[in-house]
């Protein structure tokens, strides 16, 4: 049988905290669940050696009124519920009212060199640094674009890296002009402020692209283009990402109506936060990058308006906003240089599931039709990730998801609830 | 019709059938003009497990197999058919399915297809993974698995190669005396043949045909826990009986370590979303048989629709009551295996030769007659 709440909400990071509370607030029955052991999101994801931030500590202690369901996984949709693996089994989780705050992922790039070991994504090198990865010593380069290249930097530093230079896209003249707006967001400017201060030292290099990363099994240097030609940068790390795209598989798997963003998809939702399906609704990133401000206010909006105190949620409308006022800053200044898009030759790996070059796809106008003739998209990811790069070169938009959302116990599919203790004998080989 | 293009042959639908077609009629020198608009191979095509598989249970049905199972053999070095042969061991319950399949080796034997009983010792040597207590199989080692969209793309491009035209993105709307007219309103004249699987009806209502859907699962990478397609031997009775739902074991590896789970049919569903309730059911039945299956990480699950006639078998010859209209279609769930033995049977009939196997069976007269 399905458990029931009367809320349900998917994700755990400062929007789904957020709608939580909100909603517990009513006295609704709320369940909270996320894929990680512990609540925070990307920003405030669980550091091994630092503590959380205030912010952070105070959302947390709001768990005392909600179900935590820590390592659930929604992978399908049922008609009684949510299908949910967890270590153990898997669950089916009803629900009166769904809020979706399953937030963004960083937008990977393709250029040539990016596969190789020691090379990864921005915010992916932040999380595992939280997460106790090795960093101490090592040489790092962070490259890309927009603020979150400054949050890993310190990161980063905070774990022992030396890092060599942040590599940020956008030209000076761009990131001053974003840097004067400031002026408008004093608390932006504060943590901007502090960022710079943890990254003192740091050289900050604007206008400047990694075009290549070198290395035979493993990542050497990097050769980066900036503004007084290209420099070779010797290094056993680069972090590198440009921004972050709503994640919106599960949305789309509920069949809730999507909306392209320049070259992304984002959840459609009303002024109340509610997708095209009755009693389902998004919030933060996932409705358009928007940042950690934004997503607090957006996740205590759906957490009334989904415990049904619409009025409540209306009067956080302004406020948003002008919360969302500033993503729009970001997302002028920090726009792509189109020479990004062109750094990827045919040669390059897009698809690394299954190893598809971007001269394979040449000539293919279709997601489906390419996937079909080369099994690009078709791995273990199912285009996430080549499928967003794809989308960012221009070439094509990722085709259709089918269940499970991500890889599941075949057993899961199954609906069983617990496992047997032969099934995960099997490892394969 | 005199304005329109003028071909040899005008082949509808790109699936592997038509593909098939095409390729069989452009190698006899005709000139062939080929519609589809969507991906080569996208429809039904794309679906299918791939599994080169000759079915016993009806002799004409045998006839067609074997005679395209001899034709594939000219693929089995083709990077693109990601042809395996794998072989097919049939799973025996029990002593009466053991007993069954004796019955069933003897008939493949005598339509030239090799294949024997294996006793429970060798199977579980053969397959280490089935779980205890099965009573034997049968083994038919030559038989295989392909990749059928990139097939089907391949024998489009070899039609192409040798100076046919495709209409690519183009629909057939109507099928006037002489020839067709397309979604753009062009029109092409010539000899039709519509191969467009379970959109038959759309273009000849005269000829019936059911969508039947079938789910798949696939998994990750897993090399060594099968070896062969695994089926059990009541599968004809899901496959060829009218049950309006029912599932099947039907496990594949395919080349690249995955393992691919089928099988289940229905009727009555028309929508293409993956329903759990079917996956559910589909996925038992295959644990019943490899217990070890419960743990492996899925992919991806899909839906396809097996083109199905009344009688089972496909429509493969002229379409009754009409002029230089042909149809080949309607294989339900062993169009892949039959396509090449469809193109050469209905180019046989189309140029006025003798084709290699009796072409009575599968005469669309016989549901209008
Ligand atoms: C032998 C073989 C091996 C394969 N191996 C793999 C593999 O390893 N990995 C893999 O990912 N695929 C694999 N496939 C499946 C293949 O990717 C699919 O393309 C297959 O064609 C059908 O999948 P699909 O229905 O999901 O549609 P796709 O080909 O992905 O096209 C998507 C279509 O389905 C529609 N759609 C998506 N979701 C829904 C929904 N919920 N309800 C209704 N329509 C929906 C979309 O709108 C779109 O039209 C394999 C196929 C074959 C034949
Ligand atoms: C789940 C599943 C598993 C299967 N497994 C196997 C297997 O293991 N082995 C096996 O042998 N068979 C298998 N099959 C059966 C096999 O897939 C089909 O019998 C076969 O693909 C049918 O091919 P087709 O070319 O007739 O149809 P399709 O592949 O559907 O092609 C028809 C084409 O016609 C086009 N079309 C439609 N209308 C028009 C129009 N008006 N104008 C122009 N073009 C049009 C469509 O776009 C489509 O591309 C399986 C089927 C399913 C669903």
């Amino acid at each position: 049988m399905a458990k029931r709440f009367d809320v349900l909400v998917v994700g755990a990071g400062p929007t789904g905290l957020a709608a939580a509370q909100a909603a517990a607030s009513h006295g609704a029955q709320v369940g909270l669940l996320d894929a990680q052991a512990r609540p925070g999101g990307q920003v405030w994801r669980h550091d091994v050696r630092h503590q959380a931030p205030r912010a952070a500590r105070e959302a947390f202690a709001t768990l005392d009124n909600v179900t935590w369901l820590a390592q659930h996984s929604v992978v399908a949709n049922e008609p009684q519920g949510l299908r949910v693996e967890t270590p153990g089994g898997s669950e089916l989780l009803g629900y009166n009212a769904l809020i979706l705050a399953t937030g963004a992922r960083e937008r990977l790039l393709p250029f040539p060199g990016w596969t190789l070991p020691g090379v990864c994504g921005a915010g992916g090198a932040q999380a595992l640094t939280k997460q106790g990865w090795p960093v101490a010593g090592k040489r790092v380069v962070v490259a890309g674009s927009g603020p979150l290249l400054l949050a890993a930097a310190a990161t980063l530093r905070a774990h022992g890296a030396r890092v060599l230079g942040i590599y940020e896209q956008a030209s000076a003249a761009t990131v001053r002009r974003f840097a004067s707006q400031l002026l408008h967001w004093p608390a932006r400017a504060a943590q901007a402020a502090a960022l710079r201060a943890r990254l003192a030292g740091v050289p900050y290099r604007c206008g400047s692209v990694v075009q290549r990363a070198h290395g035979e099994a493993q990542l050497q240097g990097v050769e980066v283009d900036g503004p007084r030609g290209t420099q070779r940068i010797d290094c056993d790390l680069l972090a590198v990402g440009y921004g972050l795209v709503p994640q919106v598989e599960l949305a789309a798997l509920l069949g809730c109506a999507l909306q392209q963003t320049g070259k992304h998809p984002r959840v459609r939702v009303d002024g109340l936060l509610r997708t095209s399906v009755p009693g389902i609704f998004a919030a933060g990133e996932i409705t358009g990058i928007g940042g950690l401000a934004v997503a607090r206010i957006e996740g205590t909006m759906a957490g009334h308006a989904a415990a049904g105190f619409d009025q409540e949620a209306h009067a956080l409308r302004a406020q948003r906003d002008k919360a969302r006022g500033f993503a729009a800053l970001l997302d002028t200044h920090f726009a792509l240089d189109p020479r990004i898009h062109r750094l990827a030759d045919a040669r390059t790996i897009v698809c690394r599931c299954e190893d598809i070059t971007l001269g394979e796809l040449d000539g293919f106008g279709d997601a489906r039709d390419a996937k079909l003739a080369t099994r690009c998209g078709m791995g273990a990811c199912q285009g996430r990730l080549c499928g967003s790069a794809l989308a960012e070169l221009g070439r094509f938009p990722r085709s259709g998801s089918r269940p499970p959302l991500f890889p599941a116990r075949l057993a899961t599919l199954a609906g069983h609830t617990s496992l047997s203790p032969s099934d995960d004998a099997y490892r394969g080989s | 019709m005199s304005a329109c293009a003028n071909y040899d042959l005008i082949v509808i639908g790109a699936g592997i059938v038509g593909a098939s077609c095409a390729d069989a009629a452009s190698a006899e020198g005709l000139r062939v003009a080929i519609i589809e608009p969507g991906p080569i191979g996208g429809g039904a095509t794309a679906a299918a497990m791939g599994h080169l598989v000759a079915m016993d249970d009806d002799p004409a049905e045998l006839a067609l197999a074997r005679y395209s199972l001899r034709h594939w053999e000219a693929f089995a070095e083709l990077e693109e058919a990601e042809f395996s042969r794998c072989g097919t061991l049939w799973v025996a319950r029990n002593e009466h399915e053991y007993q069954a399949a004796r019955t069933r080796s003897a008939r493949l034997a005598s339509a030239g297809i090799q294949a024997h009983l294996v006793d429970a010792a060798t199977l579980y040597e053969l397959e280490p993974a089935l779980r205890p207590d099965l009573a034997g199989g049968m083994l038919v080692p030559g038989e295989a698995v392909v990749y059928p969209p990139r097939v089907a793309r391949h024998l489009v491009q070899r039609a192409l190669a040798r100076s046919a035209t495709l209409y690519a993105g183009r629909r057939v709307v109507a099928l006037p005396t002489g020839g067709v007219r397309l979604d753009n309103d062009t029109c092409l004249s010539g000899p039709v043949l519509v191969a467009t699987g379970c959109a038959l009806p759309e273009l000849l209502p005269m000829l019936p045909m059911r969508a039947r859907k079938g789910h798949l699962v696939i998994t990750d990478r897993y090399p060594h826990l099968v070896h062969h397609q695994l089926l059990e031997l009541g599968y004809a009775d899901s496959a060829h009986g009218d049950a309006d739902s029912s599932v099947a074991f039907n496990v594949q590896p395919r080349p690249t370590g995955q393992i691919l789970i089928g099988s289940s049919r229905e009727f009555s569903a028309t929508d293409a979303e993956v329903s759990p309730a079917m996956v559910q059911r589909m996925l038992e039945r295959a644990f019943a048989f490899i217990p070890a299956l419960r743990g492996l990480q899925a992919l991806r699950s899909w839906t396809g629709f097996r083109p199905t006639t009344p009688d089972g078998r496909p429509y493969l010859g002229a379409v009754p009551g009409a002029r230089d209209q042909w149809v080949a279609a309607g294989h339900e769930g062993l169009g892949v295996t039959t396509a090449l033995g469809s193109a050469r049977l209905l180019v046989d009939l189309i140029l006025g030769r003798q084709p290699a196997i009796d072409p009575t069976p599968y005469a669309p007269s016989r549901v209008t007659a």
